[in-house]
C-alpha cells in the first residue's frame, strides 16, 4: 500500500468562467468551471485546483460562487486560491466549499500569514504555490554547477529576490502541508515539466510537491513522477482542450508501475 | 422508523462539514448541522466530521458542551460516525495536543506518523481489511480512499475495533467499528464512488439500528 500519485487539472479563472492565456496576454474562454469540473470529477481526476488569476476585490463574491458550483459537482477534494491574503479570505474560501487554499504573492510579503492559515485550518489545508524562474546567471558561474530559481510573484511579474529552494523550506517550516511548485520557464510551452527544478525541491522538503508547469505528453507526466520525485502532477489546457484524456493518462501510467487510482 | 430521518452533523467549524453534508444530501440523508447540546435531541445518527489540529476538535467539543450530549448519545446507541479528527478524538488522547483529554472510547493514543516519510499523508490510499465489517461491505482492498492527515491511531493488538488499516511510514487504523460506533481516518465525503458506498453502508446500519431500538 503505498500512495497512488495524483493528477490534477487546474482551472485558471476570471473569477466566474475559465480562461486559457499566460500572464493575462490573450485570455480565452475556455468553458464553464461547474461543467469542467463535473467532467473531471467523473473522468478520474484525483484533485481539482480553481484559481482566480486576477483576483481583484471587486470580484471576489463571483469568485466564491464560482468555488460553491465546482464543489457542488466533486466527490473529490478541492484547492481554491488566488488572491488571499487573510485568515478571513481563506475562511470564505473553504467555506465556499475549497479543502485547500493556496497562498502566492501575499505570503512572499507577509510569511507569518502561512502560519496563521495552518493554526487556524491544519497544515493539511494550506498550499505554498510558488512560481519559479531559472536565473541562468547561476549556471554561467565557474564552478558552480548548481541552478539557482528565484521566486517570482505577482503573476510571475517580478522577482521576490528569493531562492526556490530556500522559500520552500521555510514555507514548510512556517505550516505549509503542500507546495505547488510552477516553472515559469515551461509554464505554456507544453515542453515537458522542469525535472531539474521538481526534483530539486521535492527532495528538499517533507511535504508532498506538486509539479506544474509544461505538461503536454503522458511521457512527460512520468518522467516528473519518476525523475522528478513528483507526488502530483498538475496541468490545465491539454485536459480542457481534450488533447489528454484522465482516463488514457492513468493506463499509460500504470503500465509503466508508476501507482495511479482508477475510480470504481 | 425504518430509515434515517435526520442526521446531526456535528458543526464545530471544521472545514469538511458542507462536503459531508452535500454528499449525505445525494445519498438522500436528511442533516441538520448541530452546534448545541440540546439538538441532539431527535437525531437518528450523529456525524463528527473533522480536519486540522486535534485540540480544534477538542477544544470545541467542551467549550460547546457538546462532549457529556455525544457521549450520551453514542451510549444510548445511536449510530455514530466520526470522520479524520473524528475518528481520534475518539481515543484517549494525541500527540498532537498531550495536554488534553479524548473522548476514551478506546484505549490508545495518537501518534505522529513517522517523519521518514513525506507528511502530510496526502492523497489516496488504499486499505487493508482486518475483519468483517458493515462500514465496507462491497469495498474492496482495490479501492481508494482520500486521506490528509500526520497524526493517526496506531493499532492495538490487544484491540478489535480495528477493521482496516492503511499504512504511510508505519500501519495505523483507518477504519473502526465497534458496536454502534464507526470511524475512519480518511474522507469518505471526498472519497469518489468508493466514498459514498462506505457513507451509503453506515447510513444502512444506522437506519436498521434505529428500527431495532
Amino acid at each position: 500500500m503505498t500512495l497512488a500519485r495524483r493528477i490534477i487539472p487546474c482551472l485558471d479563472t476570471d473569477g466566474a468562467r475559465v480562461v486559457k492565456g499566460v500572464n493575462f496576454v490573450g485570455l480565452r474562454d475556455a468553458g464553464d468551471p461547474a461543467e469542467l469540473a463535473a467532467r473531471y470529477n467523473a473522468e478520474g481526476a484525483d484533485e481539482l485546483v480553481v484559481l482566480d488569476i486576477a483576483a481583484s476585490r471587486d470580484r471576489r463574491p463571483t469568485f466564491l460562487e464560482t468555488i460553491r458550483r465546482v464543489a457542488a459537482e466533486l466527490a473529490i477534494p478541492l484547492t481554491a486560491g488566488g488572491g488571499i491574503r487573510s485568515v478571513d479570505d481563506a475562511r470564505a474560501v473553504i467555506r465556499a466549499g475549497a479543502d485547500k487554499i493556496t497562498v502566492n504573492t501575499a505570503s512572499v510579503e507577509r510569511p507569518a500569514l502561512i502560519t496563521e492559515l495552518s493554526q487556524e485550518f491544519g497544515a493539511q489545508a494550506v498550499v505554498l504555490a510558488i512560481d519559479a524562474k531559472l536565473d541562468s546567471g547561476s549556471l554561467a558561474t565557474p564552478g558552480c554547477a548548481t541552478p539557482h530559481w528565484d521566486v517570482r510573484v505577482r503573476g510571475g511579474r517580478d522577482s521576490a529576490n528569493l531562492d526556490s529552494l530556500q522559500w520552500a523550506q521555510h514555507g514548510v517550516e512556517l505550516g505549509a502541508g503542500e507546495i505547488l511548485l510552477t516553472s515559469m520557464d515551461r509554464d505554456g510551452t507544453q515542453s515537458g515539466f522542469d525535472i531539474a527544478l521538481t526534483h530539486a525541491i521535492s527532495t528538499c522538503v517533507s511535504v508532498p510537491v506538486i509539479a506544474s508547469g509544461g505538461a503536454r505528453t503522458p511521457q512527460h507526466f512520468r518522467e516528473v513522477f519518476n525523475a522528478g520525485a513528483a507526488d502530483a502532477a498538475l496541468a490545465a489546457s491539454i485536459f480542457h482542450d481534450l488533447t489528454q484524456s484522465i482516463r488514457s493518462l492513468k493506463e499509460y501510467l500504470t503500465a509503466r508501475n508508476i501507482e495511479v487510482r482508477f475510480p470504481c | 422508523m425504518t430509515s434515517v430521518s435526520t442526521v446531526a452533523l456535528i458543526d464545530y467549524g471544521a472545514g469538511n462539514v458542507p462536503s459531508v453534508e452535500r454528499a449525505l444530501q445525494k445519498l438522500g440523508a436528511a442533516s441538520k448541522r448541530v452546534t448545541r447540546p440540546s439538538e441532539f435531541a431527535g437525531a437518528r445518527a450523529v456525524v463528527l466530521p473533522g480536519v486540522g489540529h486535534y485540540a480544534a476538535i477538542i477544544r470545541a467539543l467542551d467549550e460547546h458542551n457538546l462532549r457529556a450530549a455525544l457521549l450520551d448519545a453514542i451510549e444510548r446507541g445511536v449510530p455514530f460516525l466520526g470522520i479524520c479528527l473524528g475518528l481520534q478524538a475518539l481515543y484517549s488522547s494525541s500527540e498532537e495536543a498531550p495536554s488534553l483529554s479524548g473522548l476514551n472510547l478506546f484505549s490508545g493514543s495518537v501518534r505522529s506518523l513517522p517523519t521518514t516519510v513525506k507528511l502530510p499523508h496526502m492523497g489516496w490510499n488504499r486499505l487493508r481489511t482486518q475483519r468483517t465489517s458493515a462500514l465496507l461491505a462491497g469495498v474492496s482492498e482495490s479501492d481508494y480512499f482520500y486521506f490528509a492527515h500526520s497524526y493517526a491511531a496506531a493499532p492495538s493488538p490487544v484491540s478489535n475495533e480495528v477493521v482496516a488499516t492503511c499504512s504511510h511510514g508505519a500501519n495505523f487504523t483507518a477504519v473502526l467499528e465497534h458496536k454502534n460506533i464507526f470511524a475512519t481516518q480518511f474522507h469518505p465525503e471526498k472519497s469518489g464512488a468508493a466514498g459514498a458506498r462506505l457513507l451509503q453502508n453506515f447510513l444502512s446500519v444506522a437506519a436498521g439500528m434505529s428500527s431495532a431500538a
